[in-house]
């Protein structure tokens, strides 16, 4: 168990590519930490360079306040589940959960209990003899995460472990790592590009993009007040909605709406978000009148797809409301919650 | 699975197929005949493949002529050791070749593959030259070096392509669970590419075991000949030793025989690459 802290790290390659931008951030003792990010934001290499696996070209990486950027990955008392299991395919279960512990010169005794232990946890028991070939992908996942739990690292390091699961399997790997989290009581820091993954799962959460961190909060506070315009759009699904307009006396105007927000900004061009559960559909007072185009029923609720400025938006709303393709409906936009953001710098203006 | 091929189809397909079967085995079985004469009747025109009384004394006399067991060693010396440094050498820089970056590494694999463009023939004076001026003119360990030195660009290449078909992140999670890069290799990426291997030393094995223009150059001293060169020497001005040729010739092509037949399992694996994965 340990602290893991990321000081001022910068990767660039030897093609000049500048992968990671100036990143720091503290991971606390036992935090579940999510780097979340789209594919090629560099959350990947960042893992990487923490393992050891990437050179550092600056800064400072500790773990449990020692400085590591010079200690190979096995000195470095971590683990790592990779994204395609990476088990050793000559290798039975049991053989490939002890050979980290065999390589580590453990006694014999010990390493027997300890993928024993890690074996009952995982419900791997009866599959121990078994090669990689013949299980499963859950079960092969599982292996892989007991050829981390074995070892007993100060910090476990998971690279997407379950992007090549299906749907219905994904979802309970994720309770199932949150519950070993719970159990172990170890600082793990998981990488991923599913933003559902991210939320569901972190204590906290960074969000990469261009190698840069975009902010680094709970997933409520990330979802709830994101600091710029990428953080809004990439959390939460369906995704905020985002539509152009101006400042205009301590009113917001997009298009022939105006709403009043009760404060002087100083800006002129905004971007104005809004997500989908901050549109109600209001006959009395409306905000404006949008022609419904496609309805996506989920059973509990409807999502409602419309027009507004030339931006496409949904609004979710109740199951039992009764709408139709066509329909011209009044929407109120929740003004409480609608986010500002600055059109040229995509930061966000704070009301 | 089965294809529904029209008679006329298949009737071709079997023609054909037993035109090139015939083709193939009529020289061996030829071979095996000659060597199974008796000393009269070598030159008969009998087409039968068991000859009228049918002996051994080709190969009781082969065996009994002391030069044959010692070509036949220094045939095993040489193969055995030209495989044994065809595996080791093209397993390693193969894995170095797939794996890691390093400058000249483009350079390095293109200049494997033009040495394979020149016929071995025009690099016979060359070779010959320079393996004179290192003064290893009929040794073992010239021919060893001109025959590893052929057979490794190939060796290499083959070993890159099966080392590029086995994922990174093994070798990745064999040092994160504690191993250098060098036990990373042999514990986890070498038992993987046994297929590779087994196609790399059945390769080296082959170059060397049945040459004869290379050898024909290095070697001067009857003693230190090598099978293919021996077997020229039941043929001289006067008369053909052929029995003894024939069935010396059956002996040098059984070991090739029987390895390809214990290691076609693995042939067609390696053959198939990218069979490996998780």
């Amino acid at each position: 168990m340990a602290k893991v802290i990321l000081k001022n790290v910068d990767k660039i390659y030897d093609n000049k590519a500048h992968v990671i931008k100036d990143v720091s951030i503290e991971i606390a003792d036992k935090e579940f930490l999510v780097l979340v990010g789209p594919s090629g934001c560099g959350k990947s290499t960042l893992l990487r360079m923490i393992a050891g696996l990437e050179e550092i070209t600056s800064g400072e990486i500790l773990i449990g306040e020692k400085v590591v950027n010079n200690f190979s990955p096995k000195d470095r008392d971590i683990a790592m589940v990779f994204q395609n299991y990476a088990l050793y395919p000559h290798m039975n279960v049991y053989e490939n959960m002890a050979f980290g512990l065999k390589m580590r010169k453990f006694a014999k005794d010990e390493i027997e209990n300890r993928v024993n232990e890690a074996a009952e946890i995982l419900g791997l028991t009866n599959y121990l003899e078994h090669k990689p070939k013949h299980l499963s992908g859950g079960q092969r996942q599982r292996v892989a995460l007991g050829r981390a739990i074995v070892r007993k690292p100060q910090v476990f390091l998971f690279d997407e472990p379950l992007s090549n699961l299906d749907a219905k399997l994904r979802v309970h790997m994720r309770t199932e790592i949150g519950k070993l989290h719970n159990r172990l009581q170890t600082t793990m820091i998981y990488v991923t590009h599913d933003q559902i993954e991210a939320m569901t799962m972190g204590d906290r959460i960074a969000v990469l993009y261009d190698g840069i961190v975009q902010q680094h909060d709970t997933p409520l506070n990330l979802y709830n007040d994101p600091d710029n315009l990428f953080v809004a759009g990439f959390i939460g699904s369906p995704a905020m909605n985002f539509v152009e307009g101006k400042i205009e006396n301590s009113q917001i105007v997009i298009e022939n709406i105006k709403i009043d927000i009760g404060k002087k900004i100083q800006t002129d061009k905004v971007i104005i978000g809004i997500r989908p559960e901050y549109f109600t559909i209001d006959e009395q007072n409306p905000h404006f009148l949008a022609e419904i185009e496609v309805i996506e029923p989920m059973g509990n609720e409807i999502f409602l797809y419309f027009e507004l400025a030339g931006e496409q938006i949904v609004a979710r709303a109740s199951a039992s409301h009764p709408v139709k393709v066509g329909d011209k409906t009044p929407f109120r936009m929740d003004v409480q919650n609608i986010k500002l953001f600055d059109a040229k710098t995509e930061k966000r203006i704070r009301i | 699975m089965r294809r529904k091929d029209s008679p006329i189809k298949l009737a071709i397909i079997y023609i054909f197929l037993s035109v090139f079967t015939l083709a193939t085995l009529y020289p061996v079985l030829r071979v095996i005949t000659i060597s199974l004469r008796p000393g009269d009747r070598l030159l008969s025109t009998s087409l039968a493949i068991i000859p009228d009384g049918a002996t051994f004394e080709s190969y009781r006399r082969l065996f009994a002529d002391g030069r044959f067991l010692h070509w036949l060693l220094n045939s095993v010396i040489v193969s055995v050791t030209v495989t044994i440094t065809g595996v080791i050498l093209a397993s390693m820089s193969g894995y170095i070749f797939s794996k890691y970056k390093f400058v000249g590494k483009k350079f390095g694999m293109t200049a494997l593959l033009t040495t394979q463009m020149f016929p071995a023939t025009m690099l016979l004076l060359p070779m010959f030259i320079m393996i004179s001026k290192l003064g290893l003119i009929n040794s073992y360990l010239g021919l060893i070096v001109v025959y590893s030195a052929t057979a490794l660009p190939f060796c290499v290449w083959q070993m890159k392509g099966y080392y590029d078909t086995i994922p990174n992140s093994l070798q990745e999670a064999a040092i994160i669970d504690g191993c250098s890069q060098f036990q990373a290799f042999y514990r986890i990426i070498l038992p993987l590419a046994a297929p590779a291997l087994v196609i790399t030393a059945l390769f080296s094995f082959m170059a060397s075991w049945s040459e004869y223009i290379v050898a024909a150059q290095i070697l001067q001293d009857q003693g230190m000949f090598t099978l293919p060169l021996g077997l020229k020497q039941f043929q001289s001005n006067m008369s053909t030793e052929w029995g003894m040729y024939a069935a010396a010739s059956v002996i040098v092509s059984i070991p090739v025989v029987v390895l390809f037949i214990v290691l076609s399992r693995w042939l067609v694996s390696g053959l198939t690459l990218g069979s490996v994965k998780e």
